[in-house]
């Protein structure tokens, strides 16, 4: 604002350019050499601050789109083959493995995947989904909940499922009975608050949750939420803080288990 | 002086190159460097931008392009829009004027936080959904190189809508034009209810609708946050003062069919500093209205309303401050984790706030007994009278409950329509509005923002039409009512 910055826009150029523009010098031994092309490399970039982050930002969004990417919907395999198909082509290609009633676990091999076992499979329903570690996130997931018989869905460790992925999941509620969001970095209470849709669920994991805040008591609240669903997580004593005559016998006797 | 300070630079910094040889356009050349130094000991003179006698960093700059009158998330969101969607990078110079910038006042961070798709309007479900993508995605929208990301706490619970035998049947139209524009919201009977939420009592339920997804509610101070660091880091100009006056001209032209109109053109804007007599005039070619409850005193600084009742040029900015409390209480049995934020027939609400059965709500008090908007002190007694009895009807296990704390916070009110202003004034022509959003501005802002944007940099709405929400209908009376108000 106003002037004191253009006041040391006037100093700064005179100060804190080292390359001279000053008439008739001469030609100077230089004996720092390596120091100064080191100092001119970080002048380079300081230079060109605005291009810098214009670079960073480009790689951000570049990051940003790999994800897009992995994550787009299949139209062509499912006007071909079928949602059930192209939803395993979905969790395939992103590394994960699928159950097909009735058949073995399937997963992508080296060869890549043969159209020769998609047309056999067309009208077989996907039964389990295992998408660990995967980067699906709530554009890919179109292709998971399109799966309408789907039975057990396995969440784990996936970067990018948070809060908003959960509160999609309420179109698998009718056939979804085993699930497990366990170490998935985004997940919070809050999100776990939108899974009382799934009232036939019989297993949920949620355990190793960090950003949810408080383990013991998200488990107890999720329990009451879910009355008919097996619900392994946090312990519900974690949390708790040892009281002061327990500590003295801890301190005397052995460790007791948390 | 400054020879002698080009002389102390020679010993160490001699590269051995002539001169003028190009280094990437970076070092200037000995001509470029007097021409620099000549416009700044002009600027030192009067008329120029540098002041030596005293210090004016605080004062915001002489002139802008775009001028935005209030620093909440509305504003905050115009100003992102317009340099998200400038045609080069640094082509508009923005200010945000915020008078208050604990925001101790604002709207934004006294609101409840909520989103929803269940409006009555077409074009408002349109602007929700934009407004949930946009958190969806907002990591994407406001990143900023080196700053962690942004965690809103968005809890995607979803809104119930409660409907009496008179509203059932308009609650049914709503959620079919709902469902046409994309938001996902089913329908609920009675007893599909009762099993859902055992919870509530279902006396005197028609029918309810329930959002499935994109609905529940946010930390509006995070969003505003994340705003303001992104503005930041794009170059918008932010200063804390009070806007006291516009400096205009005026034209007069004749219109087609020859009656005489006088066009307003706002050419400077004075932003007064805090505690302090001290003013700076601001050229601007552009002004935003996002003043939330004082956007009408803005209008009337501008001119808007100064004239013949029942002509365009009487006709007032229809928006005022209205007082609405906020009740934080415990209700150690009350409902579970998937309780979502229910609104009664009665305009009572509540929702759940955090792990400790927590509850927040309120109620919108009838036209007569609106509380006076003069300060932000809260009254108990309405909770007493108005707000319990109809929770603890609803939910039984509110009968039971312990007030802990209370706020007040303002509406931008639109007392025509209870729907926003977005877009030019007819006559003051480099006004533009974005407010009157009477409670649901929150939800709303990063459409309405890019709305704004689309129409001060194209000059027509390109993505949303937000056409039913201009000015010019308070003059022809056309309204575009919204019923769904909590």
């Amino acid at each position: 604002m106003a002037a004191p910055r253009a006041f040391l826009r006037l100093v700064a150029p005179v100060w804190n350019r080292g390359t001279c523009g000053v008439r008739g010098l001469s030609k100077a031994v230089d004996p720092e050499g390596s120091q100064r092309k080191g100092r001119t490399l970080l002048q380079f970039l300081t230079d060109r601050f605005y291009d810098v982050e214009a670079v960073r930002e480009y790689l951000l969004r570049k990051q940003v789109l790999k994800v897009q990417k992995k994550n787009r919907s299949f139209t062509y395999i499912e006007e071909r083959y079928g949602p059930y198909v192209a939803g395993a082509y979905f969790v395939l290609k992103q590394g994960g493995t699928v159950k097909f009633r009735d058949r073995e676990w399937m997963r992508a091999n080296e060869r890549g995947l043969s159209s020769l076992e998609f047309r056999k499979l067309q009208e077989v329903p996907v039964e389990a989904v295992d998408a660990s570690g995967c980067a699906i996130n709530y554009q890919g997931l179109d292709n998971l909940l399109a799966l309408k018989e789907l039975q057990s869905l396995s969440l784990r460790r996936c970067p990018h499922v948070d809060d908003w992925c959960l509160s999609r999941l309420y179109q698998l509620a009718d056939s979804l009975q085993e699930l497990s969001l366990a170490g998935c970095p985004r997940i919070s209470e809050r999100g776990l608050a939108c899974l009382h849709h799934l009232q036939n669920l019989r297993r949920l994991d949620i355990s190793d949750l960090p950003a949810v805040s408080n383990p013991g008591l998200t488990q107890i609240l999720v329990e009451e939420m879910l009355p008919h669903c097996e619900v392994l997580g946090a312990d519900w004593a974690q949390g708790l803080k040892v009281g002061p005559e327990k500590q003295s016998r801890d301190a005397a006797g052995s460790p007791i288990p948390a | 002086m400054l020879r002698r300070a080009l002389r102390l630079r020679l010993g160490p910094c001699l590269s051995g190159r002539g001169l003028g040889t190009y280094r990437g356009g970076s070092t200037l050349d000995w001509n470029g460097k007097v021409s620099e130094i000549k416009k700044k000991i002009q600027s030192i003179f009067p008329g120029g931008a540098w002041s030596p006698l005293y210090d004016t960093s605080h004062l915001p700059p002489e002139r802008s392009d775009v001028v935005i009158v209030g620093g909440g998330v509305l504003g905050l969101s115009v100003a992102y829009w317009l340099k998200r969607l400038e045609k080069q990078r640094g082509a508009i110079r923005v200010l945000v004027v915020e008078r208050d910038h604990t925001y101790s006042r604002a709207s934004t961070v006294l609101s409840v936080g909520g989103i929803r798709q269940q409006f009555s309007l077409p074009e408002n479900v349109q602007l929700s959904l934009f407004s949930a993508e946009f958190l969806r995605n907002i990591n994407e929208y406001l990143a900023v190189v080196d700053d962690p990301p942004l965690d809103l706490q968005f809890n995607p619970s979803g809104y119930l809508l409660l409907a009496s035998e008179e509203g059932a049947a308009i609650m049914e139209r709503n959620v079919k034009m709902q469902r046409q524009e994309g938001a996902k919201v089913c329908l609920m009977s009675p007893e599909q209810l009762q099993k859902k939420f055992p919870w509530i009592n279902t006396e005197g339920v028609a029918l309810a609708s329930y959002g499935l997804e994109n609905e529940g509610w946010f930390d509006p101070w995070c969003l505003l946050q994340g705003l303001r660091r992104k503005l930041q880091s794009t170059g918008v100009l932010f200063c804390q003062g009070e806007v006291t006056r516009f400096i205009s001209s005026s034209s007069h032209m004749e219109t087609a069919s020859g009656e005489q109109v006088t066009l307003k053109r706002i050419h400077e804007v004075h932003v007064k500093m805090d505690h302090s007599q001290e003013f700076q005039p601001v050229e601007c070619a552009i002004v935003v209205n996002a003043a939330g409850a004082w956007s009408g005193q803005i209008a009337e600084l501008a001119g808007v309303g100064n004239g013949l009742p029942g002509t365009m040029q009487g006709t007032k900015l229809p928006v005022e401050p209205r007082k609405r409390y906020v009740y934080l209480w415990h209700c150690p049995k009350g409902p579970g984790l998937e309780a979502p934020l229910v609104a009664d027939p009665s305009g009572a609400y509540f929702r759940r706030e955090g792990l400790g059965n927590n509850y927040l709500g309120g109620c919108s008090p009838a036209e007569e007994e609106e509380p006076d908007p003069g300060n932000l002190e809260v009254d108990y007694d309405f909770f007493q009278e108005k707000v319990w009895p109809r929770l603890a009807q609803r939910v039984p296990a509110f009968e039971t409950l312990k007030v802990r704390s209370a706020w007040a916070g303002y509406y931008d009110y639109n007392t025509f329509d209870q729907n926003g202003v977005v877009g030019p004034h007819p006559l003051v022509v480099n006004m533009y509005f974005a407010t009157g959003f009477s409670g649901h501005g929150l939800q709303q802002a990063p459409a309405v923002g890019r709305a704004v944007a689309e129409m001060v940099l194209e000059g027509h709405f390109q993505t949303i039409n937000l056409s039913p929400f201009l000015f010019s209908r308070f003059y022809f009376g056309e309204k575009a009512q919204e019923h769904c108000i909590l």
